[in-house]
This record gives C-alpha cells, sequence and structure tokens, in this order.
C-alpha cells in the first residue's frame, strides 16, 4: 500500500429536496487499499457511491477520483473504475461469455485481449461449463462472483462494490473475498459496502456513516480500542444506536 | 465504432433469443394485416330488412325480390303488420323496416304516385345510413323500370334530368382494401416501432443493467444508436414483408409509384417514431407506465390518422392535433406512392415535416436521458 490518493472527497453533499442523503463527507483512500464503507439501511452508502462513480451528481462538494475531477471529468473517471450494484446487473438472457465479452468490448478491449481475458477468468471461477448457459440459469453466488469479475474486467484504478455479498451463503461470502484480495494485490483499489461485520474486519480502513454523515473512520483495530468494543459488531451498535433516521 | 458493434451484437441476440417477443415481432403484424383489412371494410352487407306487406300484389312482390337478390338485403322478416316488424328492430334481429301500404300497385298504376315508408334503427349509424342510402336507390331505380314498362307515353312531358356519371380515379372499383391495407400496414409498423423500442430501454432500467452501462464509458449517442438500429431494421422488415407479402400476394396491391421514394420516406417515419418510443422511455420508470404511454398515443394516432376517417371532416381544433401526428403524414404518403404513383415534387412537404419530427423527437429525448440524475 502506498500513499497515494486515490479517491479524495471534500464535504461532498447529495441534497433531495429538504432531505440531506450525505451530508458534508470529507474522506480519503489510498492506492490499493480495501476501503469499508459501513453503515446502517438508509445511512447515506449508495448515495455517496452514486456520486463517487458519476451516477450521481452532488448538489454541493468537492471529489476527485483517481485524479479526475466529479463534475468535470465524469468521462475520464468511468474509464478508470469498475461498479457493482446492489441489484445484479448482467444481462441475464446473455450467456456468461457473452456478458464478458459485451462489458470488456465497451471498455475498449481489443479482440485478443478479450479472447485472453475471458479464458483467463472462466478458469478463476471454474465456470468451463456453465460459459456457454444464460446468466439468468446461475444460482446467486456464482452471479455475484461474476459480476465482480467483470466490473475489474478492464483492470480499473478504483471498484466500487455495493453490498456484493448480499444474500449468499458463507462458502460464497469466503470465496468472494479471495477475490477481492487477489484484485487488491494486483493494485486495484477496493471500495466496499456491507453489512457483515466479519467483512468489515477484512479491511485496511473503514468509515461507519450515521444519519448521512461519517462518524468515523480508522482501521478495524483503532476503532475497536477506540470505543474498547471487543469487535466490530460492538463498534457498529455504539455508532448506529444514535442513528435517527429509520431503516429504509 | 468498436463500441457500437459490441451494443448491436447484444441486443440483436437479446431480440432473437426472446420467445415472446420475436412472434410479436414477426408473426403477430402479418395475421392482423390479413384479418383488419376485412373489418375495415367500409362496404355494408347483409342489412336485416323486415318488409311489412299490406297490398300483396305484384308489384309489391316485384319490389321486394328487386331488393332482395341486390345482394346488400337479408329477408329478416315478412309480415302484415308495423308492429311485429317493429319487434324486430327491438331485439336488433332487424336494422330497416320497409312499409309498403296497402293499395300499393293501385295507387302506383291509377294515381301515378304512391308513397312507401321506411324506418331505420340507427343504432348502428353507419349500417343505417348505407342501408336507408341503398333502399333508395333501389326503389328509384325500381320505380324508373315500371316507368318504362308501363307508361311509355308523355314523351313530351319527361322533366328534364341531369345524370351525374363519376369515375373513381387510382382505385377504380372502390375497393376498400386497396385504400386500407396501405393505412393499416403504417399503423403496424408504428405498434411494433414505438413499443419494443420504449419498452426495450425501460427494460434495462428496471433491471438495472442501465446503471452498469452508465458506469462504463459508453456514450450518450452510441447507446441511443444502438437501441435505434436494431428497431429501424425491425420495422423496415415488417413494412416490407407486409408491402411484398401480404399487400401484394394476397391484396394483390402494386405499388404504382417509386419504391425508392417510398422506402426513403419508411427509412424517416422510423427514425422519428423510434424517437418517440425513446422519448417515452426517458419518462417512464417501469414497462408498465411505458406501455400505457405508448398505448395512449398510438391509440391517437391510429384513430386521427385519417385511416379510417376522412380528415376533412374533423373541426379545425381536431385537424390541427390530427396534423400533429406523424402517422397522419406517412398514411397519407403510402396511399399517394402505392395507388396514385405520385414522384418526390408531390410530397416534397410530406419529407420536410417528417425530418422535422425525426429532429424534434430525437432531440428531445437525447436531451432528456441522463447517464446521471
Amino acid at each position: 500500500m502506498t500513499n497515494e490518493t486515490v479517491i479524495k472527497t471534500d464535504k461532498l453533499t447529495k441534497r433531495f429536496g429538504d432531505f440531506i442523503a450525505t451530508n458534508e463527507i470529507t474522506f480519503e483512500v489510498y492506492a490499493g487499499e480495501i476501503f469499508g464503507f459501513l453503515g446502517a439501511n438508509g445511512a447515506g452508502k449508495t448515495t455517496a457511491m452514486k456520486m463517487l462513480c458519476g451516477l450521481s451528481t452532488p448538489s454541493s462538494g468537492n471529489a476527485t477520483i483517481a485524479g479526475f475531477d466529479i463534475y468535470k471529468q465524469t468521462e475520464e473517471i468511468k474509464k478508470n473504475i469498475g461498479y457493482m450494484s446492489q441489484k445484479f446487473s448482467l444481462y441475464e438472457d446473455l450467456t456468461v461469455l457473452e456478458n464478458i465479452q459485451f462489458f470488456g468490448g465497451i471498455y475498449g478491449l481489443t479482440d485478443k485481449q478479450l479472447k485472453a481475458k475471458s479464458n483467463q477468468l472462466i478458469e478463476t471461477l471454474g465456470m468451463q461449463n456453465e460459459a456457454k448457459k444464460l446468466v439468468a440459469s446461475l444460482p446467486l453466488g456464482w452471479k455475484q462472483k461474476l459480476a465482480f469479475s467483470v466490473a475489474i474486467l478492464h483492470e480499473p484504478k478504483i471498484v466500487f462494490l455495493d453490498e456484493p455479498t448480499g444474500g449468499v451463503d458463507p462458502i460464497v461470502r469466503r470465496q468472494f473475498w479471495d477475490l477481492i484480495y487477489s484484485a487488491a494485490d494486483r493494485g486495484i483499489t477496493i471500495f466496499v459496502t456491507t453489512h457483515y461485520m466479519d467483512e468489515a474486519e477484512y479491511c485496511n480502513r473503514v468509515s461507519m456513516m450515521v444519519d448521512g454523515v461519517i462518524k468515523a473512520l480508522d482501521t478495524p483495530d483503532n476503532l475497536k480500542k477506540q470505543f474498547s468494543a471487543s469487535s466490530m459488531d460492538d463498534v457498529f451498535f455504539e455508532l448506529a444506536r444514535g442513528a435517527k433516521r429509520k431503516a429504509d | 465504432m468498436r463500441t457500437l458493434k459490441f451494443l448491436l451484437q447484444k441486443e440483436f441476440k437479446q431480440i432473437f433469443r426472446n420467445k415472446a417477443l420475436l412472434p410479436l415481432i414477426f408473426v403477430v403484424p402479418i395475421v392482423q394485416l390479413l384479418i383488419l383489412p376485412l373489418a375495415a371494410d367500409y362496404e355494408v352487407k347483409n342489412i336485416n330488412i323486415s318488409i311489412v306487406d299490406h297490398d300483396h300484389s305484384t308489384f309489391s312482390r316485384n319490389l321486394i325480390s328487386k331488393i332482395t337478390s341486390s345482394g346488400y338485403f337479408r329477408l329478416a322478416d315478412y309480415s302484415n303488420s308495423f308492429q311485429s316488424a317493429f319487434n324486430q328492430i327491438e331485439s336488433d334481429k332487424s336494422d330497416l323496416i320497409l312499409e309498403i301500404p296497402q293499395g300499393f300497385e293501385k295507387n302506383l298504376v291509377r294515381e301515378n304516385e304512391q308513397k312507401l315508408f321506411i324506418a331505420v334503427n340507427a343504432i348502428n349509424g353507419v349500417k343505417a345510413g348505407l342501408g336507408g342510402a341503398y333502399l333508395n336507390q333501389i326503389i328509384t331505380a325500381y320505380n324508373a323500370d315500371i316507368r318504362l314498362q308501363w307508361f311509355q307515353s308523355d314523351k313530351f312531358n319527361t322533366a328534364p334530368v341531369i345524370t351525374v356519371a363519376s369515375s373513381n380515379w387510382f382505385n377504380p372499383f372502390m375497393n376498400y382494401r386497396f385504400f386500407m391495407v396501405p393505412g393499416i400496414l403504417v399503423v403496424l409498423v408504428t405498434m411494433v416501432g414505438a413499443y419494443m423500442c420504449a419498452l426495450n430501454i425501460v427494460k434495462e432500467k428496471e433491471a438495472g443493467t442501465i446503471e452498469q452501462i452508465n458506469v462504463t464509458p459508453i456514450k450518450k449517442y452510441q447507446f441511443i444508436l444502438g437501441k435505434l438500429i436494431p428497431f429501424w431494421i425491425i420495422g423496415m422488415f415488417v413494412f416490407s414483408v407486409g408491402l411484398f407479402v401480404v399487400a401484394r400476394l394476397v391484396y394483390g396491391i402494386v405499388p404504382v409509384g417509386s419504391l425508392l421514394l417510398l422506402y426513403g420516406y419508411l427509412s424517416i417515419y422510423l427514425i422519428a417514431l423510434l424517437g418517440l418510443g425513446l422519448l417515452i422511455s426517458t419518462f417512464a420508470e417501469t414497462q408498465q407506465q411505458a406501455m400505457s404511454v405508448a398505448f395512449f398515443f398510438i391509440m391517437i394516432f391510429m384513430l386521427m390518422s385519417g385511416l379510417f376517417t376522412s380528415l376533412d371532416g374533423m373541426p379545425q381544433w381536431a385537424y390541427i392535433i390530427a396534423k400533429c401526428s406523424p402517422v397522419t403524414y406517412f398514411i397519407e404518403v403510402v396511399r399517394m406512392v402505392v395507388l396514385k404513383g405520385s414522384g418526390f415534387s408531390d410530397i416534397k412537404n410530406h419529407f420536410v415535416i417528417m425530418i422535422g419530427f425525426a429532429v424534434l423527437l430525437n432531440g428531445l429525448a437525447i436531451w432528456n436521458y441522463k447517464k446521471t440524475s
């Protein structure tokens, strides 16, 4: 891990009418780290992430992603990030292979790269027998692993994962984190939201969001010390207890 | 270019894999084109007539056989009382009553004059109006026949008569199908184009895949072209099948005018139409919404396009609405080119207006389509 900053936000805010979904959040994420972005349901995590990905325009504040300005250089940002949404969003009516080639293709990979990449990816995921099957027929866990692999197909600088392991079993979750680690080893910065506190322990640094503001940001160990808690679970409860917003 | 190639590949794969959509694109329009023109035929046949004959004479029987042998009427009831005939109308078994009074023959021969009574069931306006008119014609012809046969005298006393002989240009036999089939084809292409395009994009919104597309470096215009081109091709295909297979082989309609001109217009029309589909998709969040909005427009387009009724008969304000629909212009152009053989100079204005529609609708759609919120 270097100290190069890849995400830098300054009082980033998103308002929907009177409601302030994300209120002046300021933080930095360093290259190559796994950054856990935690918070209760409705705390404003997804809104913040959408702003960072260029899916949503901030109401105020500044941010740079991979050195590009979030207002003026959205297209540059898009070339350098990967995104995996809460909702599974590969094409269900295309096969595994076709999805890989479509997304690879629109990120500008050459035919040769596409072929090499898709072979390698299918092998890593152990999906040789499923490559020509429609994605709709895969179990959820496999879909999520595939979606993650497709999101980092073009070797982005940063990948944003919005609750990537929601609804999958512990074994798949473990395999999923193996994929995350191996991506991080290749130098891809991971920005991940999750509700599983054991996953929070896997992160290099963790931020806790409550009611649209970041209440704490540090390594899991430091956070536990700070709140004199034995686990991240306790840290979460300690912080989220004061939340005014009802979940969803 | 390469991005567009990947988008098109994906789109066609999805369309050809969609087992519910395929018949809707390729089979339904053909079936509709086979069935709908039969219903959109203004010729009224099988009008049920009740005849009340108080005379029972040779003359009255002659008149009745003349009416029934015309091919337009079916004798539903033959009776002595108006009341029984009226019951037939009330129970909807009969559309018309012709009452022949007592002394019909006698008065006609002696007094040289006789009145007949026709009562029309006007619930079905078209059938009633045309039925009454047909019956009038038959009676007039019958009257003229009798006069020729029985009263040849009076050479010097004939009233001057103006005879109007009309000839129907471009469709000499007034065959309604020649008129309706091209128009219906336009409506079918319109439905396939606008619905498919709008629903397709909204489906991506529902599935969330559009969000995945929006975080990629795909440009707005690339995404939109990737959606428009497949449906443009499908629209061309449906129109061609309708024109060359159904219209030509089944109805014997061979376009009189230039095919190049017709397809030139079709290609611009499709761009305008897909622009509308696109515009709808930028407003709708669910397929249900898109479907309802598209249905609303198609309904207005269909009924106000001059397909079934003449535009000239509308009140001014309705006429203006009709003129705001691209379908109106394409139906005019198709009829002009297919039936009349109109050339480019005849439909120059139509071209200008359709290009206007294409630019306006697509412009609005692109302006309203946002990669960010």
